[in-house]
């Protein structure tokens, strides 16, 4: 790995590195083409392909994948490896506590909630003095279905950039509910289509809807049962959840609110409903012309990933001297920093979803 | 403020017009003066706010970032007001106990002096949310394109009231922001509000399509026949000084015919078709009527090439006297001798087409004298000036439309219940010569087929994409393999925004081609043929 033309200005010159016993942060992770690795344990972190030690951060496809020859992880992103892979995804695997420091080959590793779904964890890598969060993907916002981020206390923090840009700004999830439910109101003849990814947001907005006082049945696609029977048996309540199936045909509908991923909207699965109305749940909506272009008629700015404030309130709050930006918009958060007097960098990962919200 | 700001978000989302009018009457119910009344005028486009200028936002919002998280920004969003209204910095300070209301939002921007407008907008936009910032943005540049239009508003006051659409625009010149009278009134709180505004529209009469039969039990003796001309229908009123030219729905196009304005020395109101050229000489085509339309200003350039003039074929009426109730022979008889005592430059009489049987009638209809001409117009003679579209009285008699046979290229998806399918159709036709042909796109068409066609469509789309961008999919097209759709439409314009030079007005799908191979569908130039006539 050759030095970036960041300054370094907080830090001991990096040839001092050795004689101080410390050492650099790029010696202990830095992006291969796998994913980010690190030399002296031996892992990689989120690997995109197939390695034989893998640490993984959450259950989202593009950052756990199937194929490794051991895996570590909390027990519940294992878990939903599990649903959406099959018992066999890896060799081995090994669960991690929360909290509980592992030592591989002399590194120091440890889990701490990260509040993007459930399970999701930041890795924290400490060698000789050293130590670098690797969040994985996170917010701050309150989520009922997952433990909230902890700030870490870091060298170097390693952060997301699915909202990099000043014009994210989340509000917050119960007002986004709340248009959902006056709409339903509103158009009472009409079935609201919801948009949302099958792991984590899904299970949040029926979560929502249930703080919100919504006792319906709520109709989910097939995509969405298994991971929502595993929420409720991970004791997160979502209610009665009945299947989007046609038997009773299109009026059964009217009036309900229905669950899937987004992608089945597009579908002629769709079509079983009466006159939708189409909702989409994600920190996309914000921004007008990519709701308009997807045909969203009720946008729900709702999202599992940090907006603009909570990027930046957190890379202050970690205290961290330098930030390594991965997947996102990189260069506007880099920016701030370089404003903010604090050292930073892309990382230029490959291989993550840019757009998955 | 919140309030105004939901409800333009989400029209600009919702496609369907119901749903839109749901929106729009849910709000007046639930909203109340004056708020109710400056969000209709602000969608209306009858809200003036002249002093603060949407060119000073770039400035005002830099002077408070960074202009390089600006420019990521803009870039990303691609729109100045939305970015304005999400980068804007919130000082927990500086937001009050409650966001203010339209009314307060109205009030200061209009109070606000060309010098004071900066700080004024500044101060609303830091006592604001993101989506009233948005809104109050919206207000500051005009134009707030969320796809409503005024005759669709009125339609929501009428259907909040339970009156006719006819009534709310007969009134409507009449009134001003924020309509508290017209709102009292359709709450049943108060009577119709009386109109003392001069130069007023009156709604129109409209005719009913010829249907299949309907000429069999009519005697042709009840009806005169004229000419349909493909203008643009106005309404000319003038009184008391105050000269108003009014689009069919009632908005006032005076601005657009500044010339035509200019000529309407008299006191009356006058029905016809606007059209351009000197009626005595000859009549402009429908692609130089199109140079006039659409226009806010026009330079005297363009008012010298394609002077504006009206082909009248009733009247409403004259000085004091209301002539609505007399049947049309006599308002007929009353409109030629008025329209002889006019600028022969600028207004000229409908001439009544003589037939003496719906046959020989049938014949003239299809071969029209000019080209501008798109069918004939029946008027039973006894009949009076009734507003909306009575059934009997009027008829239309339109011309066939054209017809092309068309290769599909493109795929959209369509809104709402169309939402999972391929519903909006891009076509193209032959171009190039043999050995070179290639398919230009010609027209887009999304309705005319049956909901079972529609399946089959959608199921063609998919079975043959070859490639997608976003919402849209191309659809294999070439000499060998490709679905042929027969399209009708009403007319053709030359056109310099398409490659292949041509628009067609009113194209939709009219039959299905699976019997036919893509090689054999219509070339350009059989369209280019149609131009030229």
């Amino acid at each position: 790995m050759r030095e970036s033309a960041v300054t370094y200005n907080r830090l001991p010159a990096a040839e001092l590195y050795p004689i101080l016993g410390i050492m650099r942060a790029s010696d202990l992770l830095h992006p291969r083409p796998e994913g980010l690795y690190c030399p002296p344990g031996d892992f990689f972190i989120d690997p995109v392909r197939p390695v034989n030690r893998a640490l993984i951060t959450h259950g989202h496809s593009d950052h756990a994948r199937s194929g490794h020859r051991s895996v570590l992880a909390t027990q519940q992103t294992l878990d939903i490896m599990g649903l959406r892979y099959g018992e066999d995804f890896a060799d081995t695997t090994q669960a991690a506590q929360l909290g509980e420091t592992i030592v591989l080959d002399g590194v120091s590793i440890s889990f701490h909630p990260a509040g993007h779904v459930l399970g999701s964890a930041q890795i924290a890598v400490e060698h000789q003095g050293t130590r670098i969060v690797a969040s994985g993907d996170y917010k701050r916002q309150k989520d009922a279905t997952c433990a909230p981020f902890e700030p870490i206390p870091c060298d170097v923090f390693i952060t997301e950039a699915t909202f990099g840009l000043p014009v994210f700004r989340h509000p917050p999830d119960t007002e986004e509910i709340a248009r959902l439910l006056k709409s339903a109101a509103q158009f009472p003849e009409r079935s609201h289509l919801v948009g949302a990814y099958a792991l984590g947001k899904a299970q949040r907005v029926m979560r929502l809807l249930r703080d919100a006082g919504y006792d319906r049945p709520i109709y989910i696609h097939g995509a969405l049962a298994r991971l929502s029977e595993y929420y409720q048996s991970q004791g997160i309540d979502l209610g009665t959840l009945e299947p989007a199936t046609v038997e009773g045909g299109k009026q059964d509908f009217a009036g309900a609110i229905v669950v899937g991923p987004p992608s089945a909207f597009a579908d002629r699965w769709a079509r079983r409903f009466p006159d939708p109305i189409s909702c989409f749940a994600s920190g996309w909506m914000r921004i007008r012309q990519r709701a308009k272009q997807g045909g969203v008629e009720l946008p729900l700015i709702i999202s599992d990933h940090a907006d603009w404030d909570e990027l930046t309130a957190t890379v202050k709050e970690t205290g961290a001297e330098e930030i390594w930006v991965t997947h996102g918009r990189e260069e506007a958060l880099v920016r701030w920093c370089e404003l903010e007097g604090i050292a930073a960098r892309p990382l230029h990962l490959v291989g993550y979803e840019d757009e998955g919200d | 403020m919140n309030r105004f700001a939901e409800l333009l978000d989400r029209l600009v989302l919702t496609p369907s017009r119901n749903g839109k009018l749901t929106l729009l009457t849910d709000y007046f119910r639930s909203v109340g003066d004056p708020d109710r009344g400056l969000a209709l005028a602000a969608i209306t486009g009858d809200l003036n706010i002249a002093a603060v200028k949407p060119a000073m936002l770039r400035t005002l919002v830099t002077e408070r970032m960074d202009p390089v998280l600006f420019g990521y920004s803009y870039d990303y969003v691609g729109d100045l007001a939305e970015t304005v209204s999400l980068v804007w910095p919130q000082t927990p300070g500086n937001i009050p106990n409650r966001e203010p209301t339209l009314g307060e939002v109205v009030a200061r921007l209009q109070a606000a002096s060309r010098s004071d407008g900066p700080k004024v907008l500044s101060g609303l936009l830091d006592s604001a949310g993101i989506s009233a910032r948005f809104a109050i943005i919206k207000l500051v540049t005009g134009g707030l394109r969320i796809g409503v239009s005024a005759r669709l508003a009125k339609q929501a006051l009428a259907d909040f009231g339970k009156v006719d659409v006819t009534e709310i625009e007969e009134l409507w010149h009449g009134l001003s922001p924020p309509y508290t009278a017209l709102f009292a009134w359709l709450e049943g709180k108060a009577e119709k509000p009386r109109n003392t505004a001069m130069a007023l529209f009156r709604p129109v009469m409209l005719s009913n399509p010829v249907g299949d039969g309907d000429l069999e039990k009519l005697d042709p003796a009840d009806y005169a026949a004229e000419w349909k001309w493909d203008g643009i229908r106005v309404q000319a009123v003038a009184e008391g000084g105050i000269r108003r030219l009014y689009s069919r729905t009632g908005d006032d196009v005076s601005g657009a015919f500044p010339d035509l304005a200019d000529a309407m020395h008299f006191s009356a109101t006058l029905d016809g078709e606007l059209l351009v050229g000197d009626p005595r000489l000859a009549t402009g085509t429908f692609s130089d009527l199109q140079q006039r339309l659409n226009r806010k200003t026009v330079t005297p350039k363009m008012q010298q090439q394609f002077p504006a003039f009206m082909r009248c074929y009733d009247v409403l009426q004259i000085g004091d006297e209301d002539l609505r109730a007399l049947p049309f022979r006599e308002r007929r008889c009353r409109l030629e001798t008025f329209v002889g005592t006019l600028d022969p430059s600028r207004f000229d009489l409908s001439p009544f087409v003589d037939f003496a049987d719906w046959q020989a009638l049938e014949e003239l209809r299809r071969a029209p004298p000019h080209p501008i001409i798109e069918g004939v117009m029946l008027k039973r003679w006894d009949s009076p000036y009734v507003a909306g579209r009575p059934k009997g009285p009027w008829f239309k008699w339109k011309r066939d439309p054209h017809t092309v046979d068309a290769v599909l290229m493109y795929a959209q998806r369509g809104h709402g219940k169309r939402s999972s399918f391929y519903s909006d159709y891009t076509f193209g036709v032959w171009s190039g010569g043999e050995g070179e042909e290639e398919l230009v796109p010609v027209g887009k068409a999304y309705f005319g087929f049956t909901d079972e066609e529609l399946k089959q469509i959608d199921k063609y789309v998919r079975d043959n994409t070859v490639e997608r961008f976003g919402p849209v999919r191309s659809v294999r097209a070439d000499r060998d393999n490709g679905l042929v759709l027969e399209v009708a439409f009403e007319g053709l314009n030359r056109s310099t925004r398409h490659k292949s030079g041509v628009a067609m007005r009113f194209p939709r799908i009219s039959r299905l081609r699976w019997d036919k191979p893509a090689n054999e569908a219509d070339r350009i130039e059989t369209l280019q043929a149609l131009l030229d006539r």
